[in-house]
C-alpha cells in the first residue's frame, strides 16, 4: 500500500524509515495502535482456527454461509451504531426504532390485514421512520441537552409503543413471495439479505473515510469543544449522525421482518446490546473518536463466530450465554490493554 | 523605526483603551498596545492581569464592554475565531486546540477545507496538498496525513503554528500570531526549535507572545508589555531592561532576591540523613541511582525528559515498583509496593498534573485535604465533621488558603491556593518525612510560586527531607541545597548548591546534555 488511509494509524515502517525516529512517547503510541487495529482481527482468526480444530463441522462452506447470513441484520446495526458511537454518544433505541419500521413495513407490503401494497417504497418509507426517530433522538440530544444514553431511551419506548398500536393484536403476516425470497433466495450460497448488509457496510466505510459527515463524526467524537470552536455545526452533524444511524435500524427493521415474514414488536430483541458489544470487542470505543465501520464488523463476526461455534463444540445451552459473556470480556480486556495507560483517568 | 515610517504605516494590530467587566471583576481597565510589521511583541503580566481575557477578544471568543481593536489602521469587530481568521488574527492556543485522533491534514483545515470537500466528499490527496502549504511556511518534515495524536508535543506546537498561518490566505495579507504560553509544555530542546519558528514567523506575520517566563520573553521580544490589574503598566526594550525590573512591575512591588526566599535556607550539612536511596534500579528507566537527602535539605533533580527523574520519584512513593535497589528513611528500610504504606511511612508527592492527579477538583478543600488521612477524623466508620473542620480551619490558617470557605469545591479557587490545599494535605498527619514534588510551581503565578516557595522553606524548618523537580534551573538551583544531575537513567553529576555559592544554569544544563 502506498498511500496512508485516512482514519487508520499510518502502516509501520513508511514513516519510520522516512525520518528519524521521534522521541519514545511516540512508538508507544504507534505499538498500542498496532495492538487495538490488528488484536481483533487476530482473535477472529483464533477462533475461527480453534472452533475447526475442536469440530470438523464448523469449517465446512455450509456453516460458513449460516454464520454470515446470521450476521447480516447484526451487522447493519452496528454499522448504523457505530456513527453514534464515534460522537462519543451511545444509542439505545434500536429496538424501538426498529420495532417501529417493521411494523410500517409490515403494513405498507402486501399483507393480510389491509390491501396496501407499496412494494419498494415500502422499504423506503419504513427507513424514513427510523430516521425520523433517528432525528428525533438527535434533535432531543442537541437542542434540549439531554445525554443521549436517556433520549434514545425514551425515544425507543415511544417507538415501541407505535409499533404496539399499529400491531394491533393480529400479526401481519407479508403475502408476497417475491419479498421473502430475499431471505431464502441463494446468490454464491448466500442469501439476497445478507448482500444487503454488504453494501450498507460499503455505504458505511465510504462515509466514514471520504465524506465530511463520517469525518466530522470523528472529529466530534475527538473533542467535541474544540470542534465547536473551530466553527463547525456540531449540532448538525450530530443529529444527521442520529438521523442516519435510525435510517439504518430501520432497514434493519425491515431485514428481520423479511426473514420472518412477518411484521412483529420484539423484532430487533437484543440486538441493541450485541451490537454494542460488537463495536466495542472490535475497537470502536464508548468514548468516542476511535475506531470504525471496518472494526465493528470485525466485532459482528467474532461475536457471531463465538454463538456459532459454542452451539458446535456443544457447549451446554444452559452454560452458552455465560461462555459468551466470559469470552467477551476477555475479549475487550486483551484488545484494550495496551489502552489501559490512555483510560487511565476514565472513570 | 522613525517617526516618518510610523505614520507612513499603521501599525498591524492597534488595541486602545480595551475595557471589559465581569459582574464584580474589572478584567480589562483600559489596555492599550499596538504590535507593528514583522515584530514580536512580549506580553507579560500575573494570572488575573487580564492577558487570557485579552487574547480572547483578540480572537472574538470575548466581546470587550469598550474599546478599539485596529487592524491596518481600521476598526474591526471580531465575534468568532472564524470572523477573527479572516480580519488576520490566529491563536495558538496554551492547551492545545488540535483533535487528536485525525490526520494533521485535516486539523490544518478544520471548518475551511476549501477545495479540499467538494459537495460534503473529501478529496484527500487535495486536502493534503493545501496543508503541505501550511506547513512548507514553517519548513518542518511532518506528514500531513500522520495522525495528530502520533507526534511529539513539540510538533503538534508546530502544526498548530501551522494551522493559524493559514489564516493568511483567507484574510488579505500578513497575518497577526497570538502565542499563549507556548513554552509551557515543552522541554529545553523543544523551547529552542519553537524559537527558531518564531524567529522564522517574524518574516511574513507579526507575533504576539504571552508567557510567565520571564527570560523567554526578553529573549525573543523586540518590545514587552507589562499587564497589571487589566492595564498596560509599562512598555520596555529588552535591551535596556532586565527580569529582575518586569518582575516588579508585574507584581507592582520589589520582590527580588526574597523570590525564593533563599536567605531562609537551612544549613543541614550536619543533620542526620532522613532519606537513603541505594541503586535505585528501574528496567529499561533508570539504573543504579543513589542518594541521600538529609533531614530538612531540598535535593532537587535536574534532567531532561526521559532522564527518568519523574518514573524515579514515582517509584520511591510506591506509585511504581522498583527492580532493584533499596529505599529507606530513618535507617528503615522501606520498599514500598503501593503508595499506601509510603503515606503510613511518612511519605508526601504532590505531582506535576495538579487538575488530574494532584486533586479531586469537584470536592471541597476540606475534603481534599483530609484524602489521605480521613482515618485521623473518623471515628470508627463514621466521620467526624467537627473533627475534620478543627484540622483543615488550622492547616488553611497555617498556609494562608486563600478561599470563601473550606467547603467551597477546590477547583473554584486559584492554582496557587489550590497548590496550597494539596501541600497541607500531606502536613494533616503530623508526621511527614519525606515530600517528593513533581514541578510544584508549574502553571502558577509569580506571586503564587513565591508563596509555595515560603511552604517549601517552612517544610524544611520542621525537619522534612524534600525531592524537587522544578518547573525551571534557575527554581532548582535557588531552592535546593544540593542538585542531582540525571541523564539517561543515571546519576550524571552532583552540585552543592549553598546560598551565595550557586551554580550558574548553564554549569546544570551541561551536565543534562
Amino acid at each position: 500500500m502506498t498511500t496512508v488511509r485516512p482514519g487508520e494509524a499510518p502502516p509501520a515502517g513508511r514513516g519510520d524509515s522516512e525520518r528519524p525516529v521521534r522521541p519514545n512517547r511516540l512508538a508507544a503510541w504507534r505499538r498500542s495502535d498496532r495492538i487495538s487495529v490488528f488484536g481483533p482481527p487476530v482473535a477472529l482468526v483464533l477462533l475461527i482456527v480453534g472452533f475447526s480444530i475442536l469440530n470438523p463441522q464448523f469449517r465446512t462452506m455450509g456453516n460458513f454461509r449460516s454464520i454470515l447470513d446470521t450476521a447480516a441484520v447484526l451487522a447493519v446495526v452496528a454499522v448504523g451504531l457505530t456513527f453514534v458511537l464515534m460522537l462519543g454518544a451511545i444509542d439505545l433505541s434500536v429496538e424501538g426504532i426498529m420495532a417501529a419500521s417493521a411494523l410500517s413495513f409490515a403494513l405498507l407490503i402486501a399483507n393480510n390485514r389491509n390491501e396496501i401494497d407499496l412494494g419498494f417504497f415500502a422499504v423506503v418509507l419504513a427507513v424514513g421512520i427510523g430516521a425520523v426517530f433517528g432525528g428525533a433522538n438527535g434533535f432531543l440530544s442537541t437542542r434540549l441537552r439531554i445525554p443521549s444514553f436517556m433520549t434514545t431511551l425514551g425515544v425507543s419506548a415511544i417507538g415501541i409503543g407505535v409499533a404496539t398500536v399499529l400491531f394491533g393484536g393480529v400479526q401481519p403476516t407479508i403475502r408476497s413471495a417475491g419479498v421473502t425470497a430475499w431471505a431464502t433466495g441463494d446468490i454464491v450460497g448466500l442469501t439476497p439479505l445478507t448482500f444487503v448488509a454488504l453494501g450498507v457496510i460499503l455505504l458505511g466505510v465510504g462515509l466514514e473515510r471520504y465524506t465530511r459527515f463520517g469525518r466530522y463524526a470523528r472529529v466530534v467524537g475527538g473533542a467535541e469543544d474544540l470542534a465547536l470552536l473551530s466553527g463547525i455545526p456540531v449540532r448538525r452533524y450530530k443529529t444527521l449522525v442520529f438521523a442516519f444511524a435510525g435510517a439504518i435500524y430501520g432497514l434493519a427493521g425491515v431485514m428481520v421482518t423479511i426473514k420472518l415474514g412477518s411484521g412483529i414488536v420484539a423484532v430487533g430483541s437484543g440486538l441493541n446490546f450485541a451490537a454494542i458489544t460488537a463495536a466495542v470487542i472490535g475497537g470502536t470505543l464508548l468514548s468516542g473518536g476511535r475506531g470504525g465501520v471496518l472494526h465493528s464488523i470485525v466485532g459482528v463476526l467474532i461475536v457471531s463466530v463465538l454463538a456459532n461455534g459454542l452451539v458446535l463444540i456443544g457447549v451446554d445451552s444452559n452454560f452458552q450465554t455465560a461462555v459468551q459473556g466470559f469470552v467477551v470480556v476477555a475479549a475487550v480486556a486483551i484488545t484494550n490493554w495496551p489502552l489501559r495507560r490512555r483510560l487511565r483517568v476514565v472513570k | 523605526m522613525t517617526v516618518q515610517e510610523m505614520i507612513a504605516e499603521p501599525p498591524m494590530l492597534e488595541i486602545v483603551d480595551l475595557r471589559k467587566r465581569y459582574s464584580e471583576t474589572v478584567a480589562l481597565d483600559g489596555i492599550s498596545f499596538e504590535v507593528r510589521r514583522h515584530e514580536v511583541v512580549g506580553l507579560i503580566g500575573e494570572n488575573g492581569a487580564g492577558k487570557s481575557t485579552l487574547l480572547k477578544s483578540l480572537i472574538g471568543l470575548v466581546q470587550p464592554d469598550s474599546g478599539e481593536i485596529r487592524l491596518h489602521g481600521s476598526k474591526v469587530k471580531l465575534r468568532s475565531i472564524s470572523q477573527a481568521g479572516a480580519a488576520g488574527i490566529g491563536m495558538v492556543f496554551q492547551e492545545q486546540s488540535l483533535i487528536p485522533n485525525i490526520t494533521v491534514a485535516e486539523n490544518i483545515l478544520l471548518g475551511s477545507e476549501g477545495s479540499g470537500v467538494r459537495g460534503g466528499f473529501y478529496r484527500w490527496k487535495e486536502l493534503a496538498r493545501r496543508a503541505q502549504v501550511q506547513l512548507d511556511k514553517i519548513g518542518c518534515d511532518i506528514d500531513p496525513r500522520a495522525i495528530t495524536e502520533t507526534l511529539s508535543f513539540a510538533d503538534r506546537q508546530l502544526v498548530e503554528i501551522a494551522k493559524v498561518l493559514a489564516i493568511e490566505e483567507r484574510s488579505n495579507g500578513e497575518p497577526v500570531v497570538l502565542l499563549d504560553e507556548p513554552t509551557s509544555v515543552l522541554d529545553a530542546d523543544e523551547i529552542e526549535l519553537l524559537f527558531a519558528q518564531i524567529e522564522r514567523l517574524r518574516k511574513h506575520a507579526s507575533v504576539v507572545f504571552v508567557s510567565h517566563r520571564l527570560d523567554e520573553v526578553l529573549r525573543i521580544s523586540d518590545r514587552v508589555y507589562v499587564l497589571r490589574n487589566g492595564q498596560t503598566v509599562g512598555e520596555y526594550d529588552p535591551a535596556t531592561t532586565d527580569a529582575t525590573e518586569l518582575h516588579r512591575m508585574m507584581i507592582g512591588r520589589d520582590a527580588q532576591g526574597s523570590h525564593y526566599h533563599e536567605d531562609r535556607q537551612l544549613p543541614v550539612a550536619e543533620a542526620p540523613v532522613r532519606l537513603r536511596v541505594t541503586g535505585a534500579t528501574l528496567k529499561g528507566v533508570c539504573q543504579a541511582v543513589s542518594f541521600e537527602v538529609r533531614k530538612g535539605e531540598v535535593l532537587g533533580l535536574a534532567g531532561v525528559q526521559g532522564s527518568g527523574r519523574e518514573e524515579l520519584c514515582r517509584a520511591l512513593f510506591g506509585a511504581m515498583a522498583l527492580t532493584s535497589g533499596e529505599i529507606a528513611v530513618d535507617d528503615k528500610v522501606v520498599n514500598f509496593s503501593s503508595p499506601r504504606p509510603a503515606i503510613r511511612e511518612g511519605f508526601g508527592f504532590v505531582p506535576a498534573e495538579r487538575r488530574t492527579e494532584g486533586m479531586v477538583a469537584t470536592m471541597s478543600v476540606a475534603e481534599n485535604i483530609t484524602l489521605p488521612h480521613i482515618a485521623s477524623v473518623s471515628r470508627g466508620p463514621f466521620l467526624d465533621r467537627r473533627a475534620e473542620a478543627t484540622v483543615v480551619k488550622h492547616w488553611v490558617e497555617a498556609l494562608r488558603v486563600k478561599t470563601p470557605t473550606t467547603s467551597a469545591p477546590l477547583a473554584s479557587l486559584s492554582g496557587g491556593n489550590q497548590q496550597k490545599a494539596v501541600l497541607a494535605r500531606w502536613m494533616v498527619s503530623g508526621d511527614l518525612r519525606v515530600l517528593i514534588l513533581d514541578h510544584p510551581t508549574r502553571g502558577l503565578d509569580v506571586g503564587a510560586k513565591s508563596e509555595v516557595y515560603r511552604l517549601i522553606r517552612d517544610l524544611s524548618d520542621q525537619g522534612i527531607a524534600t525531592v524537587l523537580m522544578a518547573d525551571s534551573l534557575e527554581e532548582t538551583i535557588a531552592m535546593s541545597h544540593r542538585i542531582i544531575v540525571m541523564k539517561d537513567g543515571e546519576v550524571a553529576a552532583e552540585m552543592a548548591c549553598d546560598p551565595g555559592a550557586k551554580p550558574s544554569p548553564v554549569d546544570v544544563l551541561e551536565a543534562m546534555i
